[in-house]
């Protein structure tokens, strides 16, 4: 929206006018806009995995180093039952979550829904949004264009650390819960051959490790980035991810 | 295809009559619980029913799987190599040595070609043209290569054989390098373990020879009777695992009460074999239930697997001994460090910029 201004008004600009005395500020009120881009089953999805990867950490954590021994008779327990049971549930939830996600993208969802499936990074405007982007979280460049969707720089940590890093975990994860139910057992029929490409049994465990550090990197900076272009940037990010609507708070050409 | 001795010719040569043979195909009968009908069938099956000739070969190795098939109880290894198969070279268990030895394994390979089983213990070095390892004044590799050309199958016995094992170990000096990667055109069975146990040695041997085929194998070639599952699965410390009960350390109260060793690096969650079951020298004990954890003798690289005595593998190449929690655990501090100064900074910028709202 172009103003008949030059500049922003100010308070001294009133004077003389039959305003003068009130606050300026009340004059330069913009056309909020804003549009639908989160759907339903989206956000159903985002919050039911964020809350299976908040359990899938801390029993995976907790299945690699196990919390002090129980004294006792063994049959009084199942500390660890339980830590690999949660681990299990929490796993078929985001399996069957990040599965349903993708049927969704393709088949269903809008434009936006499908952005963490690729990177187009044959696209020279991908770069150059990657590169602004870069400069505004360095504090090099003072604004960063609106985005309906991901900015550059969150659709390529998202398809890497979240996308790939995920869909990681759900192989290897799958390969490693064969161990239990057999090498005849659709798991150990469908991921058998991950684990000797991996390098083996205790390797598949190692980078399984990894991975939930990789998930646990993002989510801390994914939870800080959404926090602070939710209060600095010209658009909403939280409250987008609850009912939908992508606000702008400005109308200003990028 | 050449005539292989049977059980009978066997028999007569060790001066057992027609009589007496006739009478141990009645009594065997008898023993089987079968009729009088089944006792020709028997005779026949002794007469005709070629003995498998085997060429025991041995490579770069310690030995300790031949120490190990010697103790088989369940069958006797008596039974195995004097009754079931013919094993006809076997450098370390047989009486000849020097030139008549490797004169049998010549006159064997001509007369059962195409029809005798390959057993390799250990494995060939490759590197320096396999000079790290001459048998009969040849590098072994070369011996390996001639006797498998005319091999029915190959059973690689061990760790060795089957993956490297410690000879292999990084950096490898010597290119050690298991069966499977040099001989190329054979079905090969993998029996690992550093040994291992006796009864799967001779089980392998008695189903071949039973019912003349293969035994069913797993992806990585290993006998899905022995391997299928982990020494974790039927461990009988397993409870402990589930409730939560740990040894912390090998003097601790816990130790004593036979509680889990997952915490001090017991590998029974991330091992295939039968040690839990079958266990060692006639079912007497296994590494576990003698209070120490498991080391993976039959995973692939368990040498460079990081420490038998931690349950993560270290980090390499950070130039300090780490593991991923601990390497995690400082980048998720430093992220974190990073994010609150970048967070300081965007405060900082927009006070700067306060009430000017074109920013």
């Amino acid at each position: 929206m172009s103003t008949p201004q030059s500049g922003p008004l100010s308070d001294s600009d009133l004077k003389g006018t039959n305003l003068d005395g009130q606050a300026a500020q009340a004059l330069r009120a913009r056309r909020v806009t804003q549009i639908y881009v989160y759907e339903a089953p989206v956000r159903l999805w985002h919050w039911l995995t964020a809350a299976s990867i908040v359990v899938l950490a801390i029993t995976g954590y907790l299945i690699g180093s196990p919390p002090s021994t129980l004294s006792g008779e063994a049959s009084s327990h199942f500390q660890m039952g339980w830590i690999r049971a949660l681990h299990f549930m929490a796993a078929w939830i985001f399996t069957i979550g990040f599965a349903g996600r993708v049927i969704w993208g393709l088949f269903f969802g809008n434009a936006w829904s499908r952005e963490l499936f690729w990177v187009p990074f044959w696209k020279a405007e991908y770069w150059k949004d990657l590169l602004d982007e870069l400069l505004v979280y360095a504090f090099i460049r003072k604004e960063a264009k609106t985005t309906i969707g991901h900015n550059a720089l969150a659709r390529t940590a998202l398809f890497f650390c979240f996308t790939l890093t995920g869909l990681f975990m759900i192989v290897s994860g799958f390969a490693l819960y064969s161990d239990g139910t057999g090498i005849d057992s659709w798991e150990g029929r469908a991921f058998g051959w991950v684990m000797p490409w991996l390098g083996g049994n205790l390797s598949t465990h190692y980078l399984h490790h990894w991975g939930m550090w990789i998930i646990i990197l993002f989510v801390m900076i994914h939870i800080y980035t959404v926090t602070r272009e939710d209060i600095t940037s010209r658009q909403s990010l939280i409250s987008s991810m609850t009912n939908g609507y992508r606000i702008f708070r400005d109308d200003r050409p990028d | 295809m050449a005539v292989l001795e049977t059980f009978y010719d066997v028999m007569r040569r060790q001066g057992i009559t027609r009589r007496s043979f006739v009478k141990y195909c009645s009594l065997t009968a008898a023993a089987l619980g079968l009729g009088p009908e089944f006792v020709p069938q028997i005779a026949h099956a002794m007469e005709t029913k070629p003995r498998t000739p085997v060429l025991w070969l041995h490579g770069l190795e310690c030995t300790c799987c031949s120490e190990s098939f010697i103790r088989s109880a369940h069958p006797l290894v008596k039974d195995v190599i004097l009754s079931m198969i013919s094993l006809d070279y076997d450098d370390t268990l047989m009486a000849s040595a020097g030139h008549q030895a490797e004169a049998i394994l010549d006159e064997v390979m001509e007369k059962y070609h195409g029809n005798y089983i390959l057993a390799v213990e250990g494995n060939p070095p490759l590197n320096e043209d396999g000079m790290y390892c001459i048998i009969g004044g040849k590098p072994f590799v070369e011996q390996l290569k001639r006797v498998a050309s005319g091999a029915k199958a190959i059973i690689s016995w061990g760790s060795c054989a089957s993956y490297g094992c410690v000879q292999a170990a990084r950096p490898n000096p010597t290119q050690a390098t298991p069966v499977h990667k040099v001989i190329l055109d054979k079905p090969v069975i993998k029996v690992p373990g550093c040994p291992p146990i006796a009864e799967v040695m001779t089980g392998v041997i008695t189903y071949m020879q039973t019912f003349d085929r293969m035994p069913e194998l797993d992806r990585q070639g290993r006998p899905k009777m022995f391997y299928s599952q982990r020494i974790h699965d039927k461990c009988y410390r397993r409870p402990h695992f589930d409730a939560g009960q740990y040894v912390e350390s090998f003097d601790d109260e816990g130790a004593r009460k036979g509680y889990c060793l997952y915490k001090v690096g017991c590998k029974g969650p991330t091992t295939y074999n039968a040690c839990s079951t079958v266990r060692w020298n006639d079912g007497v004990s296994f590494p576990i239930q003698s209070g120490h954890g498991c080391i993976g003798c039959s995973e692939d690289g368990f040498w460079d697997k990081g420490s038998w005595y931690a349950r993560l593998q270290d980090v390499s190449g950070f130039g300090i001994e780490a593991t991923a929690d601990k390497v995690g655990m400082v980048a998720a501090g430093a992220v974190g460090a990073g994010l609150a100064a970048h967070a300081a900074i965007t405060a900082l910028s927009r006070a700067r910029h306060k009430g000017d709202d074109t920013q």
